[in-house]
């Protein structure tokens, strides 16, 4: 009997296991920059891209990074980058050059305390509102919170999808706990992972594709250098053949249709984890590495008679407006994070009631007696 | 008395002739430079389709917008790291970076060393002006000592980058100088730089009448060009690193190849002075 590859468990951090996720999602170009605490990504993907005919190239700083990154993705390679919150700082010229040019990547974000250098070897979550808003311009991110080294492997493949199919970078918004933390991966056999192409248009070339003219998923069809399209791709603001207009209406329509594109597959692209909700009246909120203490605190609260629950965002961007309303008209809230409140801020957004704050920042995660210890004053 | 009329441009096929008139002021050289590249990759006989140019931010940066390849215009000074990526993306393809000195050498100087070190298949185009031109005129990091720009009232007192010195001593494989005015030897110089591998650098030196020239006693663009010509020495004696850019009437510029992969261990042979035009006599 002849068996079909299957999926194996392996024990591995959170770290290897977005690699892995990364090789299994079909990556073939990986260009980054040592740092603290995602090293261990770029580290892996040198040993491992070479044998499956992918190339990792080391670069210069982290501008260059995010740069190799968008070319190899013209190129027509899957890309990726890894990073943590200063060199994520570097890159966001040119994540908004991603967007604008709706060029497929994955960004994956270590988060260590911060700012500045801040704790290289420590855990925080305080890059998640750069992710939002680190580049200038309106655009509308994707963004996911792995909070165990199984999600960095599962929302990898998924982010590279999702990058494929709305054409634009997507990040994995990870955090030194769950980077550096090993538990059991299930890795999917070789083959055995959906994959979500990027559109491809239907007109041979010479026969008017025109690289920024989308249809009804606002989503137009990629093609690559070397396909004989002879396209043109600028950061200029740029009419739907690819060519620089500096007109205010095209511009206008063209970051109008961009974040439109996002907001309209947000049903799709939004993910949570309803942890005994239904009938709580206090409902933690947390994600990443977080959300680990706050699952125990929640049982804890649960053991000692508190009708409390948790929304984990698996996503943070699109944000989970919906799924925040619905619960903020029945519970009250209590936003537990590895920052000052950023993503609370946007809690806040989504309900008449006042919002609970648990916050540290930075340096080790948010302890369960903590949140605990909020979620009885939150009754 | 007689009209020139023509429907079409010798280069036309080779441009986006619908992105036509470009966006360069008079007595610019980037047009010039724009075609005989063009006009010698076609030479090369590789495959348009699979022939890349990648621009930064500038005037130059504005080249990938008006050659009708498949072609990028990105990040101020980041135009080689973005080639980088096309290149491993797909092997197949040839990139050719075109872009200006401050986005090249200011900007995006790191990258410039490390491509130069990675040694990929890549062809570095530096159209070099002086300054910054898209914004008005401004002192780069090639801009003379004692050149007045929009930043330097009084005179650029900064040491200006000799970019010969500079890419020969990363070790590129191949490296040459020419201007706007040589353009037969430019386009020789695109010939067999397409043609080689390993990381390779061409500089032109390019008018710029409105940002550098015209205050710093060079005129319009056509006086620049006849500086090129009264000026411009090719002599194989001269080094790198003696080939400094003083863009002055009492210094020759040093032209020509100073690095090619037939030359390594060999004499440098004896000096022409050029004297009409930039054609050896």
């Amino acid at each position: 009997m002849t068996e079909s590859p299957s999926s194996t468990n392996q024990f591995m951090n959170g770290d290897i296991a977005c690699a892995e996720g990364a090789l299994a999602a079909g990556c073939r170009l990986f260009a980054g920059y040592p740092i603290t605490p995602s090293t261990e990504i770029a580290e892996h993907l040198a040993r491992r891209l070479p044998d499956v005919g992918g190339v990792f190239v080391q670069m210069e700083d982290e501008l260059a990074s995010m740069a190799a990154v968008l070319g190899g993705s013209w190129g027509g390679a899957r890309a990726m980058t890894a990073t943590s919150g200063p060199g994520f700082s570097l890159m966001q010229e040119n994540i908004g050059w991603g967007m604008f040019t709706e060029t497929p990547c994955v960004v994956v974000d270590i988060q260590r305390g911060s700012p500045s250098t801040g704790l290289p070897t420590l855990t925080s979550q305080s890059d998640v509102m750069q992710a939002k808003w680190g580049s200038h311009g309106d655009y509308e991110p994707v963004a996911y919170a792995p909070a165990s080294p199984q999600e960095m492997f599962d929302l990898t493949i998924r982010a590279f999808n999702v990058a494929d199919r709305l054409r634009q970078p997507v990040f994995i918004m990870s955090d030194e706990t769950v980077g550096h933390m090993t538990e059991l991966v299930r890795v999917a056999a070789p083959g055995s992972v959906p994959r979500e192409g990027r559109p491809r248009p239907a007109e041979p070339p010479g026969d008017g594709y025109l690289p920024f003219r989308a249809g009804a998923d606002l989503v137009p069809p990629m093609v690559h250098a070397g396909e004989g399209y002879r396209i043109h791709i600028t950061g200029l603001t740029h009419t739907d053949n690819g060519y620089p207009s500096n007109s205010a209406a095209v511009h206008d329509t063209l970051v109008r249709r961009l974040s439109a594109k996002v907001l309209q597959h947000a049903p799709d692209l939004v993910a949570v984890e309803h942890l005994a909700t239904e009938d709580a009246e206090v409902v933690v909120v947390a994600y990443g590495g977080t959300s680990r203490s706050a699952r125990l605190a929640v049982r804890n609260a649960r053991e000692s008679g508190i009708r409390c629950g948790m929304l984990r965002l698996i996503g943070l961007w699109p944000f989970p407006s919906e799924e925040i309303a619905a619960l903020g008209r029945r519970a009250n809230l209590l936003v537990a994070e590895g920052n000052l409140g950023q993503m609370a801020r946007e809690v806040e957004r989504f309900t008449d009631r006042p919002v609970r704050r648990v916050n540290h920042g930075g340096g080790h995660l948010l302890l369960p007696e903590v949140i605990l210890d909020a979620i009885k004053e939150a009754v | 008395m007689s009209e020139i009329v023509s429907a079409s441009h010798p280069v036309d096929s080779l441009l986006r002739a619908d992105r036509l008139p470009h966006i360069w002021c008079p007595g610019c050289g980037l047009g010039s430079i724009t075609a005989t590249y063009m006009g010698a990759l076609q030479d090369s006989g590789l495959p348009m389709d699979k022939s890349v140019v990648v621009s930064g931010i500038g005037c130059t940066g504005r080249v990938a917008g008006y050659v009708d390849l498949d072609s990028f215009h990105t990040t101020h000074g980041r135009a080689i790291p973005f080639a980088t990526g096309v290149k491993l993306g797909n092997p197949e393809l040839q990139v050719t970076v075109i872009s200006g000195d401050g986005d090249l050498f200011a900007i995006g100087g790191n990258h410039f060393l490390h491509a130069a070190r990675r040694n990929l298949d890549l062809l570095v185009v530096c159209v070099n002006n002086f300054n910054y031109a898209m914004t008005g005129g401004q002192a780069g990091p090639t801009t003379p000592r004692q050149a007045v720009t929009s930043t330097t009232p009084r005179g650029a007192t900064d040491q200006p980058f000799n970019l010969q010195q500079l890419a020969t001593s990363l070790g590129v494989s191949y490296s040459a100088r020419w201007t706007a005015l040589h353009l037969r030897q430019l386009r020789d110089t695109f010939t067999r730089a397409i043609g080689l591998h390993g990381f390779r650098f061409v500089e032109v030196l390019s008018p710029c009448p409105v940002g550098f020239g015209k205050d710093n006693g060079l005129g319009e663009g056509l006086d620049e060009m006849e500086f090129y010509r009264s000026q411009g020495v090719v002599d194989r004696r001269i080094t790198p690193a003696m080939a400094s850019v003083e863009m002055s009437r009492t210094s020759p510029l040093p032209l020509g190849v100073f690095a090619d992969p037939d030359d390594a261990g060999t004499e440098w042979p004896g000096s022409t002075r050029i004297t009409n035009g930039g054609v050896p006599s």
